[in-house]
């Protein structure tokens, strides 16, 4: 545990009995995941055991589906729930240690907690809501970061009125300000796109984005939409019945083949690069990337932009000699890193080492048979579509 | 007919009343507070238990309380003789003993809104308040009060109207003696016993019409309170 890392290591369980008290009541709403849990629970009891360490920087992604143990998770990082053992620590500053009876409450914690649904006080003001943290806690320079805060949000415009007069979207930027307000050290987000229609969902996650890019407050996000994984998460970490299945930087752990973790629709990799050219004559520009040079459909974007790329598995495919007799305009160099058994045991999922990075391939085993692919090979992946992530 | 303005006696028996009402809202808002959170969030074993105690002066008779509070309290009860031992005298038949009477009867009357408010602001503002730096006290006054407005003015105004309207305890523990615990419903009572409805008529005809408009008021009073929420 340094000083620039997130260190949670979490056993706790439940059993029904618990869990029924917890969500009997009308109003304690967990949310969704907290009842889904139930019905783990109803089967047999949920537990949760996780040891985890993300850097203390970016966008930390938990990501799972429901009952997974996310929300659980966050809960106990904000000392909401009490885990039968912890050891919390953020950037060395010690939260819960079993061990030691350390178990800092909620409000001693320099959290910031965004919560599934609108979760602002229905009897004060846009104001109010704002200041009502700082009244208590307020950070030396609370005023000039309650401004960052919202101008950062864009809701200067919004202070005067009541909860209630605002939309979904409105109300969760208000939430996410009121909680940025104090300078947490770790700014916690309970899928807070979940009672956002899907139209203003972009909105947000463009604010949290500009959050992202312009405080160094580390984010634990908590969503089991892949879109928000793509487009969000620097490391991302892919809870699975109360276990961690995979922790590590998005592009790594989307790669990896022994844990694929498919987004949705399918693996594949998750590729970061920088435009560098546009074609002004075929409306295609070049993105320059640690896998090499891939063309795409040109977007509107700025040389310079920084994007995120998918390439799904499926949409590569391999030469032995660079092809130029294709359609296919995306080829790189690479070698063959693994060949691993895929869902079916006709195809396999292929492991590419590109430049510094990763892209996955999948093929039938009767290709891999044909070309005689085997690790360590020298080989060109052909790239037939290349998705940005918006 | 020289039935209004009020003669004296009635003036007395009305202050009275009021001075008991308001005594008994004020202290139950208070007291009843506590309780009522408890019931509304503990997951204790005792919570039903706890819970049906405070249910019980709804459903027993006045009389059955007052009877056992007079024991209770009176001077060979064990309350009555420790009070006495301290030198602060017997409550059967004073103002305050009638104040105790009420506080016990109109419990759940005031217990039972204020429950039903916190649990339905439910945990999360609380939550919320907590990850805002707010300690749980804090988090009380300034989040589940104001939130828990409806219920409180609802506590008030049934734990108002229904002390007024109580007799049974009072004349159990606190007789009826004017200008000390002739109360309203012990006035109406006497009037009825010496034949005098004119009297008993103008009394009572108040009380529903208070009682009345007491109700409306309280309707009104909460929808405004919700309207400021929403």
């Amino acid at each position: 545990m340094t000083e620039s890392s997130i260190g949670v290591r979490l056993r706790l369980t439940r059993g029904t009995r618990r869990l029924k008290r917890e969500t009997g009541r009308p109003d304690t709403d967990h949310g969704a995941e907290q009842r889904a849990d139930q019905g783990v629970a109803a089967a047999s009891e949920f537990s949760l055991d996780v040891n985890l360490a993300v850097p203390a920087n970016g966008i930390t992604v938990l990501f799972g589906a429901s009952g997974a143990g996310k929300t659980t998770l966050l809960r106990c990082v904000a000392g909401l729930e009490r885990a039968d053992d912890a050891l919390i620590t953020v950037g060395g500053a010690i939260w819960d240690d079993s061990a030691c009876g350390i178990h800092l409450p909620t409000w001693q914690r320099s959290i910031g907690y965004v919560f599934q649904e609108a979760s602002l006080f229905p009897h004060l003001s846009v104001t109010g809501n704002l200041r009502y943290g700082l009244k208590r806690a307020g950070p030396a320079q609370g005023e000039a970061s309650l401004r960052t805060a919202i101008e950062l949000l864009g809701i200067g415009h919004l202070l005067h009125r009541m909860p209630a007069q605002l939309s979904g979207g409105e109300r969760q930027r208000v939430a996410i300000a009121r909680s940025l307000a104090l300078r947490p050290r770790l700014l916690l987000l309970d899928e807070p796109l979940a009672a956002i229609d899907l139209a203003r969902r972009e909105e947000i996650l463009h604010w949290i984005e500009a959050l992202r890019d312009q405080l160094s407050i580390p984010m634990l996000y908590v969503t089991h939409a892949a879109a928000e994984v793509a487009r969000l998460a620097d490391t991302l970490v892919v809870l699975e019945r109360g276990r961690a299945r995979a922790c590590g930087p998005v592009g790594d752990v989307l790669a990896s083949v022994e844990v694929p973790i498919s987004l949705g629709e399918d693996v594949g990799a998750l590729i970061e690069g920088i435009v560098a050219e546009r074609d002004e004559l075929w409306h295609l520009i070049a993105v320059d990337c640690a896998q090499g040079r891939l063309w795409l459909q040109d977007s509107q974007l700025g040389l310079g932009d920084r994007v995120r790329l998918r390439v799904l598995a499926r949409d590569v495919s391999i030469t032995l000699q660079h092809a130029t007799d294709t359609s296919i305009q995306n080829h790189l160099h690479c070698v063959v890193e693994s060949i691993n058994p895929d869902k079916h045991p006709a195809q396999a999922l292929i492991s590419l080492r590109c430049g510094d990075a990763t892209l996955l391939a999948r093929l039938t085993q009767r290709a891999i048979a044909a070309l005689g692919l085997h690790p360590g090979q020298a080989v060109w992946a052909q790239v037939k579509s290349v998705a940005l992530v918006k | 007919m020289n039935a209004f303005p009020l003669p004296e006696e009635t003036l007395g028996a009305l202050t009275l009343t009021l001075k008991l009402a308001g005594l008994t809202t004020l202290l139950l808002l208070v007291i009843a507070t506590p309780l009522a959170w408890w019931l509304a969030r503990t997951a204790s074993r005792w919570r039903a238990a706890i819970g049906a105690l405070v249910t019980l002066p709804l459903v027993l008779p006045p009389t059955v309380i007052g009877f056992y509070l007079l024991v209770l309290l009176g001077p060979s009860g064990p309350i009555g003789q420790v009070m006495q031992r301290l030198g602060l005298g017997l409550l059967p038949f004073t103002f305050a003993g009638l104040l105790v009477g009420s506080l016990i009867y109109s419990l759940p009357f005031a217990v039972q809104p204020l429950q039903s408010a916190f649990r339905s602001i439910g945990q999360r503002p609380m939550e919320v308040a907590a990850t805002l730096r707010a300690r749980p006290i804090d988090a009380f006054f300034s989040v589940a009060l104001p939130l828990a407005l409806p219920g409180y003015i609802g506590a008030a105004v049934l734990t108002f109207a229904h002390t007024i309207g109580e007799f049974g305890i009072v004349l159990m523990i606190g007789g009826n003696i004017p200008g000390r615990t002739r109360v309203l419903s012990t006035e109406i009572y006497g009037h009825v016993e010496a034949m005098d409805y004119v009297q008993a008529h103008w009394l009572a005809g108040g009380m529903v019409v208070f009682a009345f408009l007491v109700l409306l008021a309280m309707t009104r009073l909460q929808r405004d309170a919700h309207q400021v929420m929403q």
